[in-house]
């Protein structure tokens, strides 16, 4: 999926401001996010959005950082089981909580640490780990 | 003696527009903390994905929400697009951007209103209202809906602007023009306006980034980021700056978001003067397969857009990120050493969308 | 620093006309593209589904056999999906909102007699070629295997 992307973004040259609309995948394994996130924020990227979906049987996370000086946008993809433990960001990025206690209240995204921890209350919503499809359980 | 207690603010209350919860550790009449909670409005309109197919997710996404509405169809049809590979026509792709720039200013002025109303100006938020409704009459006459347009669809734009039609969004422009000069010397000079906006709620452009702010509330403490300038749709042909403040503090955004509006109006004027006589949508065939991230400039701010479709009419993912969902934690740092009095004025500084940001 | 700038505009609107419309006196105005309710030309439909299966909010349904079309006008968004969907152009969308109600109702159209009984006719005419020919390939068949 990455090289596709990365192909479709060097269109031409006159091409090239549409071709700023066009997100950078990168695949990485869950234990390097926290590293990945330290390296992002010290080139000075602003973590944009986080979200999960749920496919095949995998969650999978995205990470969006935003380069806001050359409008870059680098995603950093994790595929992992229902299972997994994800670190929490929000020791060095703190609003990513939101984020967090989104995924984990609306996929069950089990992760760790997060400051502060909503406890699956963000939304007030009564049914469990909502996009999660039925079968899939 | 300094007494601290915690007040829970919202989500009834008098100056909100949307349902919000706070709780507010105060000291004294000073704010030490405040502690946002969401999730009284939120309808799992993402998930209706399993239900309704990637046609219909646009007529769903669109009412996301009642003021961003066609940033969002625009913005869920943009990434199908994207994923699709389908070239949207020029004229489709100018109209996209009139309807855009049109319900910014309207939802510029829907802001400046609760903005006048926050801070006890009642006569002036019956000002913003009444110019904006002159916007809402000519978006009703191009699209048929004053706030919910429906006329975005994957390919393309389903209505045209006739050239009465643009005449008439041109002389609307005039006159909108006109009113708003007679007003903005009330919101930038008047001193009693100016004792509720200067220097309450300063967030220094260090604190934005690091908080990860957007649109104009990111742009009034000095940060120059407008999604516009990725040149989707038919802004990379259109001439414009960003505007920024660098005061940081309310009656920045304030400003920033009055002279959006004059942008706004010279954007639709150069957008109808190079309107192209193309088709007005492409056609679709298929399903989408594969995924995209799109970002557009809303009223609000930057808002994403996601999505994950596996070849089949029902799509693995859409998801929106608003704008007020990235604001939500610069708001609680403004907040922090803030009276208690203007916690109601700088919540409506950020624009709060909660329905949006809740989906 | 001005001091009361507010006053000239608030002069100005002491003698302006009001910018509202005295709205149950006067009656209403929507320009020609409002979307309002959805109307259908009822005979015109050919009863294929299509409308049901775009709505977005599943207010529509339609019976072929009868010849009915119903709209929970309550369900209904006013997206306008159906009337772009419709093979026959038979819906529209009009101007003028739906009025309030105290209870949630589904408004069923149903095809004039004249048209449905024309209908009927030419669903027995089509059964009974279909009948004829499904005997006429019967009696081939069996010409057929007499001649083996």
């Amino acid at each position: 999926m990455s090289e596709e992307k990365n192909i479709s973004e060097n269109t031409g040259i006159d091409d090239n401001k549409a071709a700023k609309n066009k997100c950078v995948i990168e695949e990485i394994d869950h234990r390097d996010l926290l590293k990945k996130a330290i390296e992002m924020k010290r080139q000075g990227y602003r973590l944009s959005q986080a979200c999960a979906a749920y496919a095949e049987g995998k969650l999978e996370l995205s990470y969006s950082f935003a380069d806001d000086n050359n409008y870059g946008y680098t995603t950093l993809r994790l595929v992992i089981d229902k299972e997994t433990e994800i670190i929490s960001l929000t020791e060095i990025i703190p609003y990513a909580a939101f984020y967090e206690n989104e995924m984990k209240e609306l996929f069950g995204v089990n992760i760790h640490m997060i400051e502060p921890d909503y406890k699956n209350k963000l939304y007030r919503i009564t049914k469990e780990t909502p996009f999660i499809p039925k079968e899939a359980e | 003696m300094k007494k601290r207690s915690i007040v829970p603010y919202g989500p009834q209350h008098p100056v909100l527009p949307e349902p919000v919860h706070l709780d507010l550790v105060i000291e004294d009449e000073k704010i030490i903390e405040a502690v946002p909670s969401i999730g009284f409005v939120h309808r799992g309109l993402e998930s209706l994905t399993a239900k309704r197919d990637f046609n219909q997710m646009v007529y769903v996404t669109e009412r996301v929400c009642g003021i961003c509405s066609f940033g969002h169809g625009f913005g869920y049809c943009e990434a199908v697009e994207d994923i699709m590979d389908i070239e949207v026509p020029e004229r489709a792709k100018y109209l996209r951007t009139i309807w855009f720039e049109l319900s910014r200013m309207h939802s510029h002025f829907l802001w400046l209103g609760l903005l006048a109303d926050g801070f006890g100006f009642e006569n002036l938020f019956y000002q913003c209202w009444r110019i904006r409704e002159k916007i809402l009459d000519v978006l009703s006459l191009t699209t048929g809906g004053r706030v919910i347009f429906s006329v975005n669809k994957i390919g393309g734009v389903m209505r045209d602007i006739t050239p009465e039609m643009a005449v008439a969004i041109s002389e609307m422009l005039t006159s909108v023009r006109k009113e708003l000069k007679d007003i903005v010397p009330i919101f930038m000079e008047d001193a009693s306006v100016k004792r509720r906006l200067v220097g309450v709620g300063v967030l220094s452009k260090e604190q934005a980034h690091e908080l990860g702010c957007a649109g104009p509330f990111a742009r009034a403490s000095g940060i120059e980021i407008d999604m516009r300038k990725l040149g989707y749709a038919a802004y990379k042909d259109l001439d414009f700056d960003i505007i920024t403040s660098n005061t940081g503090d309310s009656y920045g955004r304030c400003y920033v978001r009055i002279n959006e509006i004059f942008q706004s109006i010279d954007i639709i004027r150069q957008a109808l003067g190079k309107l192209p006589d193309t088709e007005l949508a492409a056609v679709v065939k298929g399903n989408p397969k594969g995924e995209s991230f799109i970002r557009i400039e809303q009223p609000r701010g930057e808002a994403i857009y996601y999505v994950r479709a596996n070849g089949s009419p029902h799509l693995d993912r859409m998801r929106v990120r608003t704008p007020t969902f990235a604001n939500l934690a610069g708001l609680c740092e403004t907040l922090k050493g803030a009276d208690y009095a203007d916690v109601g004025l700088l919540i409506l500084t950020i624009d709060p969308c909660i329905s949006c940001t809740e989906r | 620093m001005a001091i009361m700038n507010f006053v000239p505009t608030a002069l100005k609107n002491l003698f302006l006309k009001p910018v509202t419309t005295s709205y149950p006196l006067e009656p209403a105005e929507y320009p020609e593209r409002s979307r309002g309710h959805i109307r259908i030309s009822i005979d015109d439909c050919i009863g294929c589904g299509m409308c049901t299966r775009a709505c977005p909010s599943g207010a529509l349904s339609v019976n072929k056999n009868a010849g009915t079309w119903e709209i929970n006008r309550f369900d209904c968004v006013v997206c306008g999906y159906c009337v772009e969907k419709c093979p026959k152009k038979c819906l529209f969308m009009e101007k003028g909102y739906r009025t309030p109600d105290t209870q949630k109702a589904t408004e069923t159209f149903t095809k004039s007699p004249e048209v449905l009984a024309a209908e009927e006719a030419k669903r027995k005419e089509a059964a009974e070629k279909a009948a004829a020919a499904k005997a006429a390939m019967a009696a081939k068949k069996a010409a057929e295997e007499t001649k083996k």
